[in-house]
């Protein structure tokens, strides 16, 4: 088990947005976080990456309590983070954004490397080659369609190869014909790597097709757990989530 | 005992010309967000206004009372004539960059200034002390103090109700007080955003310059008054809290009794009391004692 | 790329060899202007160094006034002299000067850090006022260095200050360069633009923050002490406000990218400064006021933009 959390409690004032939350995860598992706005998905998200303490519980990862720690000490273990509206530096080019990605996750800041020396820009360069944002390398984010911006955003996390990596909800603000060769991309570039992905996602057809496990949130708790087709049947799924059950 | 007063009334009294300033200055900042440094260049122009006009009034042989009209009369004019002309002809070209930006830009208002008001009223000092005289002496204790000090108190507090009574209680003041909130909401609600800064602008530069008018009698004005000024400002209103009313207070309060407990009893920590109070109040407490504003902190 | 970037170290020496050969053919007034350039370059350096992290010292008048008066007092009471030393001295005092306030000043931004490096500064503008023992606000007069344990005589002196002062200034500037490329300086740029993604990244902001006021604080310093040894002069007013407004005029004019420019501003400024006061005493403020609005306005990114094309 890669990433366990257990007795997760948060409240926002009277907002529930976590409550007895208690999962494993594997090694390498692909699992979909899903339930409506406000479900709690992303605080999820954000007490594993750091952004937030839980008020009660324990997360483990590979076998360390990261539950106190910052988000920098997180990352250096091995867990990274995409987010719904790209984090990215505008005012700096594609390569410059992968650059401080790789001079930050391998922890490697100095005076003397030059930010620009080759091998730092074969490996920017093979991951943006990956995520097929080849072509873009010398222009500045803040010139770049927001599709594009998502992908380098994932392409940065990517970056330093991470064990865990937590997509917060990878397809949206992208277009409905984009949303599954974008997938394709990140899948292909995640490519025979053991790494754990949980990503956040609203969209069930990307679910269905990529997940292998399925976590649903309601009101904080975890109403399902389990492969995408018996989740989304679940009638708690179908009621709180999807929308599809009749009364 | 006697040294308490002396040191509480002059205290007191550099607190009370300092917080007309400070108040025009944290109003532009609560209003404008912009924390202007050349609002020690109104505090000048406006003591060599004074000056002009006071002397005018004696060339026109008015009786001395008359000069405190011509101090009023000084500021407004300052301000009805460099609020519109800085604030539509230069500022507002600048709005919505970054806040330090427009610092600099403020600081380059303030560099030309320093060189306008000498072109217009020469290097050399000017003394206005007649007006110093008019209010007499008053016995507090066996000190001797000068009436004038004391009315620059109560004129002190008259502003300071003004200015809280014309924002909290009249409608302009409370769209003015949406303007600081949110701009966004109040604009969107159908204020008219650039007339109120227009205003407060207007306000705050005729806050400097009456301060500056008023202080005139006191001191030689001469090139280079609005260096110590602006800084001491922004210790008051750092430590108050920018954008608060009652912080200008509290703030030019602590400043000015700082300052005259220094020179009575501390020569040595005369000028660097006020910076180490700013200093540890931006330390500890960012935000100053009255909080308006979050702090850029991490 | 800006020229400089892709052979600093060679540009910077050619400079180097260029300005001292000059050097020997300028009139006096000349060299001590170019050295009073490089000297106040060194400070807006730093400024330059700490706007690449999105933050503006509006103080750095207090490591300037450190250099200034460790080198002025090691040559006084320890009697050490040679101008290298000194030079050494400054940046090493300001260093230290600063290195408690780097982490509490890393934690802030925008007009509170302006504010913070403003009062700290003028706290020791107002203690230097008052201490006696360094002249009070009259400040004190500083001997004449020495080079190499050789004694400069008058008709040299200007020239060999000049020439240390070119020199530490082009080997800091090429220093200055390599930290800006660097994966160091790449992150400081990062931290301006986004100081989250930076964190999420594994990077520590408040540590970049950190080093790079230290760093700004050295060539402070070293400035200080250089521009003490060829004024032979030094009051408080090294850390008055307005000093510290003078350094950020200049980083503001030569902006972010290019270290050459940072150099080039702080000489337009000496020679405005020099000429007004001579020709024109009561309008040099304006001009300076009114060339810091079209910069701000029309070259945003200063002068160094002109030049130094975005990297490839």
């Amino acid at each position: 088990m890669i990433l366990s959390a257990s007795g997760i409690e948060k409240r926002f004032g009277a907002v529930v947005a976590a409550s007895g939350i208690a999962v494993e995860i594997a090694a390498g598992a692909r699992v979909s976080l899903i339930g409506s706005n406000g479900a709690g998905k992303t605080t999820f998200v954000n007490m594993i990456t750091g952004y937030l303490k839980p008020d009660a519980g324990r997360i483990v990862f590979d076998g360390r309590d990261i539950t106190a720690l910052a988000p920098r000490e997180i990352t250096r273990l091995g867990v990274a983070r995409s987010f719904q509206i790209p984090q990215l530096c505008t005012g700096l080019t594609v390569l410059d954004n992968m650059l401080v990605a790789d001079a930050c996750r391998r922890n490697r800041l100095s005076f003397r490397e030059a930010a620009h020396r080759p091998t730092a820009l074969q490996r920017a360069d093979a991951l943006l080659a990956r995520f097929g944002l080849k072509q873009h390398r010398v222009r500045k984010v803040a010139e770049l369609p927001g599709g594009v911006r998502k992908l380098l955003d994932i392409a940065m996390a990517l970056t330093g190869e991470p064990r865990l990596l937590l997509l917060d909800e990878p397809t949206s603000g992208v277009s409905a014909e984009e949303k599954f060769p974008m997938m394709e991309i990140i899948m292909a570039a995640l490519g025979a790597a053991k790494t754990t992905v949980l990503f956040v996602e609203h969209d069930m057809d990307i679910v269905e097709r990529y997940a292998e496990r399925v976590l649903a949130f309601y009101a904080g708790r975890i109403i399902a757990d389990g492969s995408p087709a018996a989740a989304l049947a679940s009638d708690d799924v179908r009621r709180y989530v999807t929308g599809t059950l009749r009364q | 005992m006697e040294q308490a007063v002396t040191i509480f009334i002059d205290g007191l009294t550099y607190a009370s010309w300092l917080f007309i300033v400070a108040l025009g200055l944290t109003l532009v900042f609560g209003v404008l967000k912009i924390l202007n440094i050349a609002h020690g260049s109104f505090y000048a122009i406006g003591a060599y206004a004074a000056a002009s006009f006071v002397g005018w009034g004696a060339a026109m042989k008015l009786a001395p009372g008359w000069s405190i009209v011509a101090m009023l009369l000084a500021a407004a004019a300052v301000a009805a004539l460099l609020a519109p002309l800085t604030e539509r002809g230069l500022l507002r070209f600048f709005y919505g960059r970054d806040e330090v930006l427009l610092v600099l830009v403020t600081y380059a208002l303030f560099l030309i200034f320093e060189d306008l008001t000498k072109l217009v009223w020469g290097a050399n000092p000017y003394y206005v002390s007649e007006p110093y005289a008019l209010f007499g002496n008053v016995e507090v204790g066996r000190q001797v103090y000068v009436g004038y000090d004391f009315m620059l108190v109560g004129m002190a507090l008259l502003v300071g109700g003004l200015v809280w009574w014309g924002l909290n209680r009249t409608r302009s003041g409370k769209i003015v007080l949406a303007v600081i909130h949110s701009e966004e909401v109040a604009a969107s609600m159908g204020v008219k955003v650039s007339r109120v800064y227009a205003l407060a602008f207007s306000v705050g530069i005729f806050l400097a310059a009456l301060g500056g008018a008023f202080t005139a009698p006191m001191i030689s004005v001469q090139p280079g008054v609005s260096v110590g000024v602006i800084i001491v400002s922004f210790a008051v209103v750092i430590i108050g809290g920018l954008g608060s009313i009652e912080g200008a207070a509290i703030g030019a309060l602590i400043v000015g009794l700082a300052r005259s407990l220094a020179v009575h009893v501390a020569p040595v920590a005369e000028l660097f009391s006020i910076y180490i109070v700013m200093a540890v109040v931006l330390m500890f407490r960012p935000e100053g004692l009255f909080q308006r504003i979050q702090a850029r902190k991490i | 790329m800006g020229f400089a970037t892709r052979a600093p170290a060679a540009i910077g020496l050619l400079l180097t060899a260029l300005l001292l050969g000059a050097g020997c053919l300028m009139p006096k007034w000349l060299t001590f202007l170019i050295t009073m350039a490089a000297s106040h370059g060194l400070v807006s350096l730093g400024i330059v160094l700490l706007m690449r992290g999105g933050v503006v010292s509006f103080g750095q008048g207090l490591v300037f006034a450190a250099g200034g008066y460790a080198a002025a007092l090691a040559f006084a009471q320890l009697g050490i002299t040679d101008a290298l030393g000194l030079t050494l001295i400054g940046g090493a005092v300001a260093t230290l000067l600063a290195a408690p306030f780097a982490p509490l000043l890393a934690r802030y931004r925008g007009i509170f850090f302006a504010m913070l490096t403003l009062a700290l500064s003028m706290v020791a503008y107002g203690a230097l006022v008052k201490v006696s023992a360094l002249g009070g606000s009259d400040g004190f007069n500083m001997g004449r260095a020495t080079l190499f344990g050789q004694k400069l005589p008058d008709a040299q002196v200007g020239y060999v200050l000049y020439s240390v002062t070119v020199v530490m200034s082009a080997l800091l500037a090429i220093a200055a360069r390599r930290c800006f490329d660097s994966t160091r300086g790449l992150v400081t740029l990062a931290v301006r633009e986004n100081e989250l993604r930076v964190e999420y990244l594994g990077g520590s902001v408040r540590e970049a923050m950190a080093i790079n006021f230290m760093l700004a604080a050295f060539v402070g310093g070293a400035g200080g002490a250089l521009t003490v040894m060829s004024l032979g002069h030094i009051d408080p007013n090294f850390s008055y406000w307005t000093t510290s407004g003078e350094f950020v005029f200049v980083a503001i004019l030569a902006g972010w990218q290019s270290v050459l420019a940072v150099f080039v501003a702080s000489l337009v400024l000496e020679m405005v400064r020099s000429f007004s006061s001579l020709y024109f005493p009561n309008t040099w403020q304006l001009a300076l006021g009114l060339f810091l609005l079209f910069v701000i306005r029309f070259l945003p990114r200063g002068i160094g933009s002109l030049w130094f094309r975005d990297k490839p």
